[in-house]
């Protein structure tokens, strides 16, 4: 990721290093290194775009199978772990941004890329997207929207819009939807940026930003369930008679409100960067906690500093 | 008090001394009063003397104010619990007094604050009254501005008095505690001190001195549980951990917050607890063994996230501070009510590892364990406290911190292969191989709680599932056989066996020593490892007529005992465990527990004379 992650110091001990001259000789990964299990998604479903496009930011950033981790919650998107040929993990519903926030605070030294839906990130996981947002964890979070829940097959999501017809809505949605950008941008994420999964270079541009931000990287995707939306995202389609309108070039990614604004703009809105803002991270400034306490125990084994609190016990 | 015998009248001249072997002393106030910090310096004074020490407190569950005692016993030989009945009550105000002279024994002396206490004639003839204006006496020795503050340490200065205490040590205690940037409150502590013990001269009515203790060995450290549970998980190695606030188990995450940066580690509060479990997973899953933990509430919110660590076979310590439930029940009273929950709550077949310590050394030396345990058999592993040790302080032998400190840090060098979930090991156990580690085999695992085959890969194979649900199982099994057997306290056969666990450990092994002091055939042992169960414990209960388990909790619906006691009914088929139970939200007396075996055994004796 980027250069301040190595700043961070790991947590004591010491990680045995991997043959750091090994990995100058190592060719970088192919496609078929990185790909695992085939997917088990519908054909056709948007999410296949997604994981192709993953594949390729692996190789085109030269990154190792030990150094990413790629972790999910429950649902469709969330098998993405199986796919990838690399240390992965598939928790539990909703949960994923705490479980990779605990690996990410714990493990500086590995990238890490949680995928996910919208039921996982805004429904029972709403309460950790917005604090893994605030507190600023350094991690990529890839939602990838598709307005419905897929994997228990057609009932209302979070995002689904007013009137979409479901087996838990059968007269039509009523409760209004949630707006993703808004939620991140609210919730106080460093990095927040919209794409869809018909445009393969700009999903891969809007990943690559994502990994590069040192911070929380939220990206929005569109990814079309063809199963039990179809069409849902047509306007935003070019070939489908949509259009496809990137962020207009003069918008101030640091201006918070100009972002809110772009991201109450009617379907099929704006894609690209909507809000991007250097803060430092939790990561960094559980570091600096560190390094300070650390200071004034210089020199002294574990055992020593832990013999000095027993010694204010007696 | 034991060996004294009490003066029947108020002697004129200097107060008589007695030798003592142990005392205990209860102070009632309200919970701004300080009067756990005079507790506190009685208990650190102990434990420098090479004294046994045992506390007890209450605190309201409110916000602030309230009524609120600390108990403490003092003595130079064994001390197992804090204490039936005081020797000497130490009473602020009107309600603890009245509230609290039933705890007093008989005979006993009462120490009162002659500005908010009317004495009851009636009490007078029962027990020694000393009346002392402590609130007055205070703002005299320290300024009128002192109001309510001070008149613990005056009364520490009274008690110091009473009990012969070291003065310089008690003095070096007051240093350490207030002595800082501003000099006016070391000095205005020290004046109330003396005010007190000046006090007391002219005025007690009788002194004790403490016998020599018997301890001699090596120095000894003075803490609470959870203190204890903190300082044993960085001793263990634990650099990560993840919480959220609830009461009484904040004090370790506090602790811990504070301390483990020194270490190069971190605790980190989250928005809620299965945020708090799952971070904890992550840093585990990440090859860092992690602490979580809760109480009641706040584990029934995680037991989601612990069945996941129970399949995707993920290390984790879960730290469960028990207290009363169910719900939010009684936050700041104990009870065993989570034994269950911790055992088996969450779905499916997930055993995990359950461990009970039974007093504050004991909870520093169950946290090394589980973790050790969590690590080689990959799984969740529960300490189960409870709010009494949770909160009472004990002096210990010190732990040879160069010996048992570890470091636990990932190994992340190459493999040639890896299988997460191996099932040609033995005993079901796989060393984890984590984030970080290049497999040369190019074949990566996925940590999931999906079924799965060896590599981690989903998988919906009957076969596989059995084999899977078998490799979980086993891993349990074997660490069941590695477990010692419980040591019995008194004879290995008898007419009665008392089964305990957790802090009820103390309060019934001091009735089994009454109770063979009195005749009885009566022994004890107590389960620290309650899942698995240790080996040995079937034969152990065939030498005894009666297993009564004594426990802090309901009898339960078929009235057979409380929840450790349906786990050993269901496991031996034993129609001789039987529960002994209470549910007021307080440890067990050494009374109770003899009156409630003896009403078991007048029971039992007529239902066979009935028989017969």
């Amino acid at each position: 990721m980027s250069s301040s992650t190595s700043e961070i110091p790991v947590p004591s001990g010491t990680l045995a290093a991997v043959n750091p001259a090994a990995d100058a000789e190592r060719k970088g990964l192919t496609k078929k290194e990185i790909a695992a299990d085939h997917p088990t998604w519908c054909p056709g479903c948007g999410d296949f775009s997604v994981l192709a496009l993953y594949f390729k930011l692996i190789e085109k950033r030269k990154l190792w199978h030990e150094k990413i981790t790629t972790i999910a919650g429950i649902g469709c998107s969330s098998r993405f772990p199986y796919f990838v040929q690399a240390h992965g993990a598939h928790y539990i519903h909703g949960r994923a941004l705490s479980f990779a926030s605990g690996v990410s605070l714990s493990r500086p030294d590995l990238h890490l890329f949680v995928f996910g839906g919208d039921g996982d990130a805004f429904s029972i996981g709403g309460n950790h997207f917005s604090h893994t947002a605030r507190k600023n964890i350094k991690m990529t979070y890839v939602v990838m929207d598709n307005w419905v829940y897929g994997l228990t097959k057609k009932q209302t999501s979070p995002t689904s819009p007013l009137g979409f017809k479901s087996k838990t809505d059968q007269w039509g949605a009523v409760d209004y939807p949630i707006n993703p950008m808004k939620q991140a941008i609210a919730a106080g994420a460093s990095f927040v940026a919209r794409t869809t999964h018909t445009n393969p270079n700009h999903v891969l541009q809007m990943m690559e930003a994502a990994m590069d931000h040192d911070g929380f990287g939220f990206i929005e995707c569109l990814s079309e369930c063809v199963e039990f939306y179809e069409g849902a995202f047509d306007a935003s389609n070019p070939r489908k008679g949509g259009s496809f309108k990137e962020v207009p070039k003069d918008h101030d990614v640091t201006d918070e409100l100009a972002a809110y604004k772009l991201a109450g703009e009617e379907f099929p809105g704006y894609f690209g960067v909507f809000y991007k803002n250097i803060k430092p991270t939790k990561n960094a400034k559980e570091a600096g906690i560190v390094k300070n306490l650390q200071e004034k125990y210089k020199g002294l084994q574990d055992w020593q500093i832990l013999q000095k609190t027993f010694d204010r016990m007696k | 008090m034991s060996d004294t015998t009490t003066a029947a009248s108020i002697p004129e001249e200097a107060p008589k001394i007695s030798n003592i072997s142990e005392a205990i002393i209860r102070i009632a106030g309200n919970s701004q009063d300080g009067i756990q910090a005079i507790g506190g310096f009685l208990a650190r004074l102990a434990g420098r003397s090479e004294q046994e020490v045992m506390t007890f407190m209450t605190i309201p569950s409110t916000i602030s104010g309230g009524p609120s005692i600390f108990q403490v016993r003092i003595g130079s030989g064994e001390v197992l619990s804090a204490g039936d009945e005081a020797d000497v009550l130490l009473a602020f105000y009107q309600h603890s007094y009245e509230g609290h002279i039933n705890s007093l024994k008989k005979g006993g002396i009462v120490l009162f604050d002659a500005d908010h206490i009317e004495p009851n004639p009636e009490w007078q003839s029962q027990y020694h009254h000393v009346a002392i204006p402590i609130s007055s006496l205070t703002i005299e020795a320290i300024g009128g501005t002192a109001k309510d503050k001070g008149k613990n340490i005056f009364s520490l200065g009274l008690i110091a008095r009473m009990f012969d205490l070291n003065i310089p040590k008690l003095e070096k205690l007051i240093h350490e505690r207030f002595g800082g940037k501003d000099e006016s409150i070391e000095k205005n502590a020290l004046l109330a001190f003396h005010a007190g013990y000046g006090f007391s001269v002219g005025n007690l009515i009788e002194t004790f001195r403490f016998k020599d203790s018997s301890k001699k060995d090596g120095h000894q450290v003075v803490m609470n549980g959870n203190e204890a549970l903190a300082l044993g998980l960085i001793a263990a190695g634990v650099r990560f951990g993840a919480g959220y606030p609830i009461t009484p188990w904040s004090d370790i995450m506090e602790a811990l917050r504070r301390e483990l940066p020194k270490y190069g580690g971190s605790f980190i509060q989250c928005e809620d607890e299965i945020a708090s479990v799952s971070m904890a997973i992550g840093a585990g899953y990440a090859g860092r063994v992690a602490v979580t933990g809760s109480s009641g509430p706040g584990i029934a919110l995680k037991t989601e996230a612990i069945g996941w660590a129970g399949m995707a076979e993920v290390p984790l310590v879960v730290v469960n501070i028990q207290r009363g439930g169910p719900s939010t029940g009684m936050p700041t009273n104990i009870e065993q009510s989570d034994l269950n929950i911790s055992c088996y709550g969450g779905h499916g077949d997930s055993p995990r590892v359950v461990i009970a310590p039974s007093n504050v050394e004991d909870c520093f030396y169950s946290a090394i364990e589980a973790v050790n345990v969590a690590r080689k058999y990959n799984t969740p592993v529960f300490i189960l406290s409870d709010q009494a040790i949770a909160t009472r302080i004990e002096a210990f032998t010190e732990p040879n911190l160069e010996k048992v400190c570890q470091d636990i840090s990932p190994d992340l060098s190459t493999v040639a292969d890896h299988k997460p979930y191996d099932l040609s090991t033995p005993d079901g156990t796989v060393k984890r191989v984590v984030p970080g580690t290049r497999i040369l085999s190019g074949k990566y695992p996925i940590a999931t709680g999906l079924e799965h085959d060896e590599l981690g890969h989903p998988t919906g194979s009957p076969k596989l599932h059995m084999q899977m649900t078998a490799k979980r199982r086993k891993k349990f099994q074997s660490l069941a056989a590695t477990l010692p057997t419980p040591k019995i306290h008194g004879p290995a056969e008898g007419d009665v066996l008392l089964v305990g666990w957790g802090s009820t450990e103390g309060p019934i092994c001091e009735a089994v020593d009454r109770a063979r002091a009195a005749g009885q055939s009566v022994s004890s042992i107590n389960i620290r490892h309650i899942s698995p169960l240790p080996p040995g414990l079937e034969d152990i209960f065939s030498r005894f007529r009666h297993v009564f388990v004594v426990e802090i909790n309901d009898e339960g619906i078929y009235g057979i005992g409380g929840q450790l006691a349906t786990l050993l009914r269901s496991r031996f088929c034993n129609p001789a465990i039987r529960g002994i139970n209470k549910t007021d939200g307080l440890t067990w007396k050494v009374k109770e527990i003899l009156t409630r075996v003896n009403e078991r055994l007048a029971e039992s004796d007529l239902k066979s004379a009935a028989l017969a």
